[in-house]
């Protein structure tokens, strides 16, 4: 691999690159899937190619390709640097790259448990295990189940003399129950919703979420949702648990966070950020409690590395402190444009085959102390309690969002009410996250995986992690999704 | 990009090699040679020239099924390929619904589609950035600021099995999506073509520049019901949530909001679809996952749940014939129908303006998402050019809405549909929509801008 993006550095720079940098990357996947009691996909691939960025005349330029011979790499390289030439042709700005040291270093994340050593019939017998359990439900009409297992070698080479070598496993497991009666669907996934739990191990993420036992209390609550009544419009207390509000986090903090989102680079698709440079240590964001952080070394988290994709170190930078905007995540370039001076980390590709651009990392809502969540629930005289996400929105600038939960309840008088159908909330989001009065303890918190965020032209998909423990937010909006 | 010659002689040696040792062999080759020039704040961001070739074997043993797929192209990688498709699939229980390999016998003939086009395939870097220079002209001149995209190149994709059918379709790609931004608003537009020519980015840009100057300052209105014109990209992104449930696998799974309802008229008499991949403004291969050819299917008629498609295995659970919407096996999913076309009418947008006293026009909508599946209720935004319209004239721009809006509802309450176009979005694929004016449309919220 070393030879290969060497190769590629020096062809770029020969050509009159003025920084270069390879990613050589061999990936290795499965996808199992299940529905109802029968395997529905399986499907095993690998991956192997290149990525070349070259900065030439202050331009970026990009190509990549599969065929790993010298033939190969040169054309590649010499391709990545006539692309970046031509960005000369209608450039506003030359790029400026902030400084980071040539690291040397090997990185590897955990995994206690090689999942490619253990059989597809083993895997398989997980999932169909639970499915017998959720078809043994009267009521339901679908079950689902699916597993992800990953592997990516990656080695990061640039003209600055950084060379790193990172192995990532990837790790996924989840189960769904889906009920059709009643002239309504309900559905009920467990751990999480859209492909359950994500994280940076082996199998033992399988073992640990152990599907089979929570199959039944899933099947069961899609089947009595069905005659359940509606959550109703109306301003209320809510608290929203653990995974519900790390897609909250994603949506509302993640992305407005991005500098490239907020200098407009992003306008055209994902969108820009009402979090501008201006309101940098000004805006307060949320109330006093709420400390949100960008921690790309969170063992496990799914947006965990040891180096971004332009070699920058893993860091842990906060977004919000103490409930101020305080911080971005950023890239070399995006950062020497509001004169950082020193990139927070968070460049990443989904593949050998598409340039790096600004992810999240694991954007965590750092835990307070409002104890347990039932602790939580007996200091909430009138409200609703809002689990795992069905539907998500929120506009281009970040501002206003529409969440709806597979599952809610009642909350009245610090008690657990009626399960709830069709729970949704809204809100502008400064207003909501300074409305946060209560965020539980430690002992609540959970770092979800969110596999599947969505940026850039074309659409790059990317592992992201959340960390976080249920909260309370004052006088929200609920109900509304469903009054049409 | 890959020859049709070399992805025959990969799909051939896999063949060869899985020969007798499994009861079917299918392979499938995907090049992409599309490059895209990103542009923001007047200038170039991202310039970038990926290019990629996968190759998948499926392979059916004993009943069980397996697909596996990998990057290397030399005849040892594929032979290796094919070995692991047959072990994995022996790992598995058996499928009792797995249909065989499709035969080429019986299968009536393709119709020939050409969506190639020898200069967008070879546009240069350099074609692309004097393209962008043009479009940020156009900002300059009006002291506005461009971003967007200008795309192009081909793909390809091969298919071939052991009962000796062979499948090949490329295709060109050509992309184009500019928004203007000025002080507090923005205009937009978007193009999505197998030939550059169909591209017209300076008119875009000129339109989204014309959209932004004419939206500055927009004025918070209540939200409520309102009267509104959708233009086409609008209709599509709406839309593109309700195509699913015309897959027969949505109804077997008891998934679609057509569950038993199919026959019956749920929408407006003048709503008629058709999934028609031989339409002229559409794009695509005209057969599908496993080879089968797509048949044009009328989805909906005069309001009328007509038809649903069908991949080859849920056809034969519900007793029809397949229309070629498979996915490729295996997968949950079944089939989808991706080249929709709405029958459109004959008011134009202005036409609609005019005939307003009070509405909103909406250029595009943002982040729709499913909230009720059953009743098929969506919410999101809407986006980059929202006006009110008063006594027939676009009076202002106006903040930009939050919606909760059912799908079957509104296309009972469209009062006038305009010519159907080509048009492209960020939710669905790009399909032939018309734009329409819709009364009675749910406004839940607005936001800041």
């Amino acid at each position: 691999m070393e030879k290969i993006a060497l190769q590629a550095i020096d062809i770029a720079t020969g050509m009159g690159a003025s920084y270069a940098d390879a990613r050589v990357i061999e990936s290795d996947w499965q996808h199992l899937e299940t529905k109802n009691r029968a395997v529905g996909a399986v499907n095993i691939g690998s991956s192997q190619g290149i990525g070349i960025r070259a900065l030439c005349n202050g331009g970026w330029g990009f190509a990549s390709t599969q065929d790993l011979t010298a033939k190969g790499i040169e054309e590649a390289a010499r391709h990545a640097v006539a692309t970046a030439k031509a960005s000369a042709i209608c450039l506003d700005k030359p790029i400026v790259l902030a400084a980071e040291p040539a690291h040397i270093a090997d990185w590897a994340s955990p995994c206690v448990k090689d999942p490619f050593a253990i059989s597809l019939e083993d895997k398989l017998a997980v999932l169909l295990k639970a499915a017998e359990i959720i078809c043994a439900v009267k009521g339901v009409t679908l079950a689902q189940g699916s597993m992800n297992f990953l592997c990516d070698k990656k080695y990061f080479a640039s003209s600055e003399g950084a060379r790193i070598n990172q192995t990532f496993h990837r790790a996924a497991c989840g189960i769904v129950s889906n009920a059709t009666g009643n002239n309504d669907r309900q559905r009920r996934s467990y751990p999480s919703s859209f492909g359950g739990q994500w994280q940076l191990a082996g199998w033992e993420l399988i073992e640990h979420w152990d599907l089979p036992a929570h199959a039944q209390q899933i099947a069961e609550e899609s089947v009595v949702l069905l005659t359940a009544p509606a959550c109703p419009k109306d301003v209320k207390d809510v608290i929203l648990g653990s995974s519900q509000l790390a897609l909250q986090i994603h949506e509302s903090c993640g992305h407005p966070t991005e500098l490239d989102r907020a200098l407009g680079q992003e306008i055209n698709f994902a969108g820009a950020s009402f979090l501008t440079p201006d309101k940098l240590n000004k805006l307060q964001y949320g109330s006093s409690i709420v400390n949100l952080v960008a921690d790309a070394t969170a063992p496990g988290g799914l947006g965990s590395f040891g180096f971004d994709d332009e070699g920058v170190q893993s860091q842990k930078v906060y977004l919000v402190k103490d409930g101020l905007f305080t911080g971005y995540l950023s890239s070399r370039d995006t950062a020497s444009l509001i004169g950082l001076n020193r990139s927070g980390g968070m460049m990443r590709s989904e593949s050998w085959n598409r340039t790096p651009i600004i992810r999240m990392t694991n954007i965590n809502l750092e835990p307070g102390n409002a104890g347990s969540l039932e602790d939580l629930i007996s200091d909430t005289k009138d409200g609703i309690l809002m689990e795992t996400n069905k539907s998500w929105s929120i506009d281009q600038l970040r501002y206003n969002f529409q969440f709806s939960t597979e599952i809610g309840w009642e909350i009245k008088n610090g008690k657990r009410g009626q399960m709830l159908k069709n729970p949704s909330y809204g809100g502008i989001t400064p207003e909501f996250w300074n409305s946060c009065d209560a965020i539980c303890g430690p002992d609540e918190y959970i770092l979800w995986g969110v596999p599947s965020c969505g940026k850039g032209q074309p659409m790059q998909t990317m592992w992201t992690g959340h960390g976080a423990a249920p909260a309370r937010f004052r006088n929200t909006k609920v109900g509304m999704a469903h009054s049409t | 990009m890959i020859s049709q010659d070399h992805c025959q002689s990969i799909i051939e040696a896999a063949l060869a090699h899985g020969k007798g040792k499994a009861e079917g062999i299918e392979v499938h080759v995907h090049g992409s040679d599309v490059a895209t020039s990103r542009f923001a704040n007047n200038g170039m961001t991202q310039n970038q020239s990926p290019s990629a070739v996968n190759v998948s074997v499926r392979a059916i043993v004993d009943g069980k099924q397996a697909r596996l797929s990998s990057d290397k192209l030399d005849f040892n990688a594929i032979q290796e390929l094919v070995d692991n498709a047959i072990k994995a699939a022996s790992l598995l229980d058996k499928d009792p619904k797995l249909l065989p390999i499709l035969s080429k016998n019986g299968l009536p003939p393709l119709t020939n589609v050409n969506r190639f086009d020898d200069l967008t395939a070879h546009l240069t870097p350099d074609d692309r950035a004097h393209t962008i220079r043009l479009m940020i002209d156009v900002a300059k001149e009006g002291r506005l600021s461009a971003a967007g995209i200008y795309t192009s190149g081909s793909t390809v994709s091969a298919l071939g099995n052991s009962e000796g059918l062979f499948r090949f379709h490329k295709q060109t790609h050509s992309e184009c999506s500019v928004t203007m931004s000025a002080l507090n608003s923005t205009g937009w537009a978007k193009a999505e073509n197998p030939n550059k020519r169909q591209t017209d980015s300076l008119s875009m840009a000129k339109s989204a520049a014309q959209k932004a100057v004419a939206s500055a300052n927009p004025k918070e209105v209540d939200p409520g019901h309102y009267t509104v014109i959708l233009e086409p990209s609008a209709v599509l992104d709406l839309l593109a949530f309700l195509w699913y449930d015309f897959s027969a696998t949505s109804h077997l799974d008891k998934q679609s909001c057509f569950l038993d309802k199919v026959g019956q008229k749920l929408l407006g008499e003048n709503i008629t679809v058709h999934d028609d991949v031989y339409h002229p403004l559409q794009n695509g291969a005209p057969y599908d996952g496993e080879g089968m050819p797509r048949k044009k299917v009328t989805l909906v008629d005069k309001g009328v749940i007509k038809n649903l498609v069908y991949g080859r295995r849920a056809a034969k659970a519900m007793n029809a014939e397949p229309t070629g919407h498979g996915l490729a096996e295996p997968n949950t999913e079944g089939e989808y129908p991706l080249n929709i076309v709405i029958e459109g009418g004959n008011t134009s947008l202005e036409e609609m303006i005019a005939s307003t006293d009070r509405g909103i026009l909406l250029t595009r909508v943002w982040y729709v998402r499913e909230v009720d599946p059953t009743k098929k209720i969506v919410t999101g935004m809407t986006r980059d050019g929202t006006f009110l319209v008063e006594d027939g004239k676009i009076k202002h721009g106006v903040k930009n809405f939050r919606f909760n809006e059912s799908l079957i509802e509104m296309l009972n309450r469209v009062q006038a549909l305009g010519p159907a176009v080509r048009t492209a979005g960020e939710e669905g694929f790009p399909a032939v929509v018309p734009p329409m004016k819709v009364a009675y449309f749910n406004f839940d919220s607005v936001t800041k801008f």
